[in-house]
């Protein structure tokens, strides 16, 4: 599904981060573990396209995003990706559903609300979707972001520290919807975090 | 979801900020409707009050007065001219018509002009019914007057001395209405028209003995006295030039020549306008502030909602949005703004002219109009989208900027 060949990125000329040649399986779940600074966000970003690399290559699925036009690159991520994020990202001045909405719009795929609805009752929040952002608990919004992100079926979900800002029941509830949520869409799950407590969920895991 | 959806639940989530801005907006341009409504018409009115009319022709006075009073009835006579002067003049080999005023009565404030029924074709003024006056002392009422008088064919009633309600009563002399004339959206639907012999007679002592008499030679003005008498006074000449030469001829001859004055009516209405165009400028130069100003409050508004909204930007970019569809959503939002504070201030600018034509009796008068619309409403309409896409440049260069990697890595 995903295939890196020597990829490596600076932030500046004095340091340059190479990354290790990784191979991901279709429909495989990963975690990138690494202490911050260690570059995991940047891989894990590069390889969402979110940041464009500098050298070697990033093959998804057939198409190597390093080489795509800028405007090119956005469709394929609206298309075949899902981000969550350390915060939920949630724009407030929409509803649940018509942030949910925002995924297929944006990635100018068919609005379907059914598909909402389906989505809403998986990750246990069906009752929330006409509710407001600052109405939301912390672990629910997080639902919510989730839900944004599978909502198109991409084959790939791109997660964040999706954990970090979560107690430990709602970490756990989180890290098992997501991962029970990704296998159900059939979607090759990349978690990249410094949080230890996911190292129980998930085994297939790269140090940083 | 769309764009639009997008950028109107983004205006209601600050509503107040967005109200405020949107009525900051319309305020200005309300401001700019009602004076380019008021001085348009103005300009049509005075335009089509002088139609017809290349000179006047008065007694010795202030020349802009002497417009004002015989043309648009608004200012008292600069005083009386005598008639066989004013016949001497119309014999002029540069005068081609000419039509006399008497002024000086009036009744309830309305104005009794003793005249001829060319007048009125000057304001192609129609009887709307009875006739034209015959004999003295029988008016033709304009449409206005008429109706704020309540007068109708075959009422009568007693003039004033002066043109204020408070001169004296010509109450033995009382003038019979033999007509009511249409609409003509001019001068003369305030006035009451008569013939300039029924002025004379209400100003006559009452003992003086009328005598019909026998003329060999009437008078070219008024055909019910001979011609060249030498006691008779009326206020004033309307005079049409032959050819364009008169322009420059007459007045200077009329000046030098003679005890009377001449003003042209063009000339002292463009300096009318100019006296009159500090004060309307000085009202659009305040329009403009306060379109600055909000034009400034939705820049701000847009500038700091695009920082708070960062993540919002950098979120949408990650879900496939393109920059050019953040840039378009900015562009958007600045120009929703702009496009409803426009709209809501020229309702407000026709609204507000409305009210005041509607309730302040003095501008009905005037016979301006809040229904009226004008093309440059469609230049305000069209600057004020333009000030919102001004407004929002630099706000969605900073969406078109937002660097997706930086901002979601930087928490």
């Amino acid at each position: 599904m995903i295939k890196t060949t020597s990829l490596a990125y600076s932030y500046t000329s004095a340091k340059e981060i190479l990354f290790t040649d990784l191979t991901i399986e279709s429909g495989s779940q990963l975690l990138l573990i690494g202490e911050s600074g260690s570059g995991k966000t940047t891989l894990l970003h590069l390889l969402g396209g979110l940041l464009k690399s500098q050298r070697g290559n990033i093959e998804v699925g057939g198409t190597d995003i390093a080489n795509l036009s800028e405007s090119n690159l956005d469709r394929f991520r609206g298309k075949h990706y899902g981000f969550i994020f350390q915060r939920n990202h949630l724009i407030q001045a929409l509803t649940v559903e018509k942030n949910l909405l925002m995924a297929p719009f944006l990635a100018g795929l068919e609005q379907d609300s059914a598909r909402i609805d389906e989505v809403l009752e998986q990750l246990g929040i069906g009752e929330k979707k006409h509710a407001r952002i600052q109405d939301l608990s912390l672990g629910q919004a997080q639902r919510v972001a989730i839900a944004r992100a599978v909502l198109n079926k991409p084959a790939i979900i791109i997660a964040d520290e999706p954990t970090s800002a979560l107690d430990d029941k709602n970490c756990d509830k989180v890290s098992d919807l997501l991962i029970s949520v990704a296998q159900q869409n059939n979607a090759t799950l990349i978690i990249a975090t410094h949080d230890q407590r996911l190292r129980s969920k998930i085994s297939n895991l790269i140090q940083l | 979801m769309n764009l639009v959806l997008l950028v109107f639940s983004y205006l209601k989530a600050r509503l107040l900020n967005t109200l405020l801005n949107i009525l900051l907006l319309s305020l200005g341009i309300a401001v700019i409707t009602v004076l380019l409504l008021f001085s348009n018409q103005l300009k049509e009115k005075i335009a089509d009050n002088t139609k017809g009319i290349d000179l006047v022709v008065g007694a010795k006075g202030s020349p802009l007065q002497l417009i004002l009073c015989n043309i648009f009835h608004i200012d008292f006579p600069t005083g009386n001219i005598k008639l066989n002067e004013a016949e001497r003049l119309t014999k002029h080999r540069l005068v081609k018509s000419v039509i006399p005023l008497a002024l000086g009565d009036s009744y309830q404030n309305f104005r009794i002009v003793g005249t001829n029924t060319a007048y009125a074709d000057l304001y192609k003024a129609e009887l709307a019914s009875g006739v034209w006056w015959v004999s003295d002392l029988e008016v033709v009422v304009g449409a206005a007057a008429a109706e704020i008088l309540k007068l109708k064919v075959g009422d009568t009633f007693e003039s004033a001395h002066g043109l204020s309600k408070e001169g004296h009563a010509h109450a033995e002399n009382p003038f019979v209405v033999r007509g009511v004339l249409k609409k003509s959206n001019s001068v003369i639907d305030n006035l009451i028209l008569t013939n300039v012999s029924s002025i004379w007679k209400v100003h006559e002592e009452h003992d003086s003995i009328n005598v019909e008499k026998v003329f060999s030679d009437t008078s070219v003005l008024v055909p019910t006295i001979a011609a060249g008498d030498s006691t008779k006074e009326i206020t004033s000449l309307l005079i049409k030039y032959r050819n364009p030469i008169a322009a420059i001829q007459l007045p200077r001859y009329i000046n030098t020549q003679t005890n009377m004055q001449a003003a042209s009516p063009a000339f002292e209405a463009a300096r009318l306008f100019s006296i009159l165009g500090v004060g309307v400028q000085a009202l659009n130069g305040f329009a403009y502030v306060l379109i600055f100003i909000s034009a400034l409050s939705i820049f701000i508004a847009l500038y700091n909602s695009l920082k708070e909204r960062k993540y919002d930007l950098a979120i949408m970019r990650s879900m496939g949005a393109s920059r050019t569809k953040l840039v378009v959503a900015t562009q958007l939002e600045g120009i929703t703004l702009t496009l409803f504070g426009s709209l809501i201030g020229m309702a407000l600018g026709h609204g507000v002219l409305y009210l005041f034509t509607a309730f302040v009796a003095e501008s009905q008068k005037t016979g301006i109009s809040a229904t009226i619309f004008y093309k440059e409403e469609l230049f305000l309409f069209g600057g004020s989208l333009l000030l919102g896409i001004i407004c929002s440049l630099i706000p969605s260069f900073q969406a078109y900027r937002t660097d997706i990697h930086k901002v979601l890595a930087g928490n």
